[in-house]
């Protein structure tokens, strides 16, 4: 397949479908209703299923009861939308189907703006449903590696009988750039042993996320935490930029990962050994490896798309090796390779000041007198 | 049993139908919840569907249906039968799918989702047991409850200046151009549950024709929360809910007549 | 003469909740007061003569607990000519 010149939404939804997705349900909400739309226009003509729901909470009940099936099913939404989702998230986690969601993040809290945003990282990594359980998160950089994150994610979902999803923002959505699609995949043959399929001619199956008896209940937990501890074991994924030799660390995913990219870049050209460490799963997350680095570092720079959520995860893995500093933008706010760059100098230029205080607190001090001079 | 008399044959006039499995219910005795499981089932033995049917489970007292059916079973969550019913019966459109739900689910939490699932002309049969209370949980005001019923939430009494008057589901699905057949029976007495039995095959005749949305509500008793006998209880449902909830065909389409069933 | 017929009550399944007791138009079924089910309710039984297998019973039980069985007369096999 050639290069062709295309929209993150489109791309995603196309390597869905070439992926073999069977069923779509969905709900409008910018900045991912391409997604929605290509779906619409693509799954009926080829015979498979479309359904626009009456809301996120319908959707994702309907890719549930598709899950159930054993098909390959999706849904895709933005941050409010995914809000609505999670207790549909958390019945899926619990009967163990697998699953894809797309979040195509934007600005919040609450209605926020259609801007992009990467402020879902708890929600996502860290639960949002109730109960214990984790999906992988998968964090795309470029219109290509949404494409085969998409591809990987429902091969990934399937493995591990799991809910996986592909965190993207508004940026990476909305972006137009050369990619190439993988080729149509064949739809599955087979269907999974537990899928509930209305078959004649043998013993009738039951899929639910309720288990009266709490021991039942904690074999159950426990067999969705062996399934995540096999998942760290083998699924976490990671690319590395300019680490070789690099005295100081940028940690960033997804858009964040990409403007940081441009601002080691520039550090570069200006004779300062910085690298970049991009998780592309969020979860699982690379701990051992930021840890790794972490040792043979002087300092790591964590930059976000929020206040620092993945800050905390890693902090957590860096287990207090070397200074983590960290800057981030907010509510939609995208932060330019010039701004990273100081942050890149200011972490190079020797010791941090104040270094009592929380990187998060420093940030927050350092972001209102940016504020002030716009 | 012994034949006691020459010249006879013994003759099977009911046995429990094969689409139930052997489990023991969960419900109260004299709870109608069994009776109207007894007659999906009995119309699923009929109509051969046992093998090729999926049965979506509530929640609520119907949260345990997935144990007495013995067809392939999902467990929705609360309100969402419908929507997980849409999802399974469109990646499988030749399977008869079924919800199972009672007035909370349906009528309270669920209300977008079963509204929404008529407007489309889902091709689903939903069977929906209003019983004017949440059982479950141990007998809260419903969105069915009667104007004036005490329940553990409404302690004196349903006061319809606070809560509004109680909500008529069939009324108002049939008002939906999507949905096909919808209808109110009622679980009182022998002669109420036949004209049920009838409703539902009609039910999963017109799925299997596939004339879309079918509902049939049947007023059912909750003996237990409505601290009544199981006898007085199906008194209690022809004399105060049935002249409120008023039995009868509300949304029959001219395809379902043309059936003739 | 009316047509004879019997119950079987599967006591896993019966709760002795007496909408049949009730609803049969014989009067001819109560509780077993001097037996419990597995479960601790009394079955219901038949306690006198008069079923006459009608199946009210079975179509207002729960729990489909109830097997209804009916004696009918075999037709002669071959007529006289």
């Amino acid at each position: 397949m050639a290069k062709e010149l295309l929209k993150g939404n489109n791309a995603i939804a196309e390597a869905a479908i070439r992926a073999g997705v069977e069923a779509y349900f969905g709900y409008p909400i910018t900045p991912q209703t391409e997604l929605l739309e290509h779906m619409a226009a693509r799954m009926p003509a080829l015979g498979r299923t479309f359904v626009q729901a009456e809301s996120e909470v319908a959707a994702i009940n309907m890719v549930y009861g598709a899950a159930c099936t054993g098909k390959r099913v999706m849904t895709t939404s933005s941050s409010p939308g995914v809000s609505l989702m999670m207790e549909g998230l958390s019945y899926i986690a619990g009967t163990e189907v697998p699953m894809v969601l797309v979040n195509v993040m934007r600005g919040g809290p609450g209605l926020g703006n259609i801007a992009p945003s990467q402020a879902d990282y708890h929600q996502m990594v860290h639960g949002g449903g109730h109960g214990d359980y984790h999906p992988i998160v998968l964090a795309p950089a470029s219109v290509q590696e949404a494409i085969d994150i998409t591809v990987l994610a429902f091969d990934l979902a399937e493995k591990y009988r799991t809910i996986a999803v592909v965190l993207a923002d508004g940026s990476i959505g909305q972006m137009m750039e050369p990619a190439e699609l993988p080729p149509m995949a064949e739809l599955k043959k087979h269907l999974p042993h537990w899928a509930v399929t209305g078959e004649p001619g043998r013993a009738r199956r039951l899929l639910t996320s309720i288990y009266l008896n709490p021991d039942d209940e904690e074999v159950t937990n426990m067999r969705l935490l062996n399934r995540w501890m096999s998942i760290r074991e083998n699924e976490v994924r990671w690319k590395e930029y300019f680490l070789e030799d690099a005295e100081y660390v940028v940690v960033g995913f997804g858009t964040a990962g990409r403007v940081a990219l441009s601002a080691v870049r520039a550090a570069r050209a200006e004779g300062i050994k910085v690298g970049l460490f991009r998780p592309i799963t969020l979860s699982p997350f690379p701990e051992a490896q930021l840890k790794e680095i972490a040792a043979v570092s002087e300092g790591m720079l964590v930059v976000e798309m929020n206040a620092g959520q993945m800050l905390d995860d890693v902090k957590l893995a860096t287990e207090g090796l070397l200074p983590v500093e960290f800057y981030g933008r907010l509510g939609g706010v995208v932060p330019f390779p010039d701004e990273i760059l100081g942050e890149i100098k200011r972490l190079a230029a020797g010791p941090i000041p104040n270094q009592n205080g929380h990187a998060r607190q420093r940030w927050l001090e350092r972001l209102a007198l940016i504020k002030e001079r716009d | 049993m012994i034949n006691p008399l020459p010249n006879t044959h013994t003759q099977v006039v009911y046995q429990r139908p094969k689409s139930l499995t052997t489990a023991v219910t969960h419900y109260c005795p004299g709870c109608t919840h069994g009776v109207s499981q007894r007659l999906v089932a009995e119309v699923l033995d009929e109509m051969g569907l046992r093998e090729k049917a999926i049965g979506v489970a509530s929640v609520g007292c119907s949260v345990f249906a997935y144990n007495y059916f013995d067809v392939d079973f999902v467990e929705a969550a609360h309100g969402r039968a419908p929507a997980m019913a849409t999802g399974i019966k469109r990646v499988f459109p030749d399977r008869t799918v079924f919800t199972y739900q009672g007035d909370g689910d349906l009528a309270s939490i669920g209300m977008a989702e079963v509204m929404h699932a008529a407007a489309r002309g889902e091709n689903i049969t939903i069977i929906f047991i209003n019983n004017a209370i949440y059982g479950m949980t141990g007998g809260q005001m419903a969105p069915t409850t009667l104007p004036g019923m005490k329940t553990t939430s409404s302690p004196l009494g349903r006061d319809i200046e606070m809560t509004g008057m109680p909500i008529r589901m069939a009324e108002l699905l049939s008002k939906m151009d999507g949905s096909s057949f919808v209808v109110r029976r009622s679980l009182h007495d022998a002669t109420n549950i036949r004209k049920a039995k009838k409703a539902i095959r009609t039910a999963f005749e017109v799925q299997q024709q596939g004339l879309g949305f079918s509902l049939v509500e049947l007023l059912s008793t909750c003996p237990t929360n409505w601290d009544l006998t199981p006898n007085e209880a199906l008194s209690f449902v022809e004399e105060k809910m049935i002249p409120y909830f008023e039995l009868g065909d509300y949304k029959v389409a001219d395809a379902v007549k043309a059936l003739k069933l | 003469m009316p047509a004879k017929g019997w119950i079987e009550v599967n006591e896993l399944h019966c709760k002795g909740c007496e909408l049949c007791v009730q609803a049969c138009p014989q009067e001819v079924m109560s509780l077993d007061k001097t037996r419990l089910t597995p479960k601790g309710y009394h079955p219901v039984q038949l306690h006198a003569e008069g079923c006459t297998g009608c199946a009210i019973c079975a179509v207002v039980c729960p729990e489909a607990a109830l097997t209804v069985y009916r004696q009918i007369e075999s037709r002669p096999v071959a007529a006289a000519a």
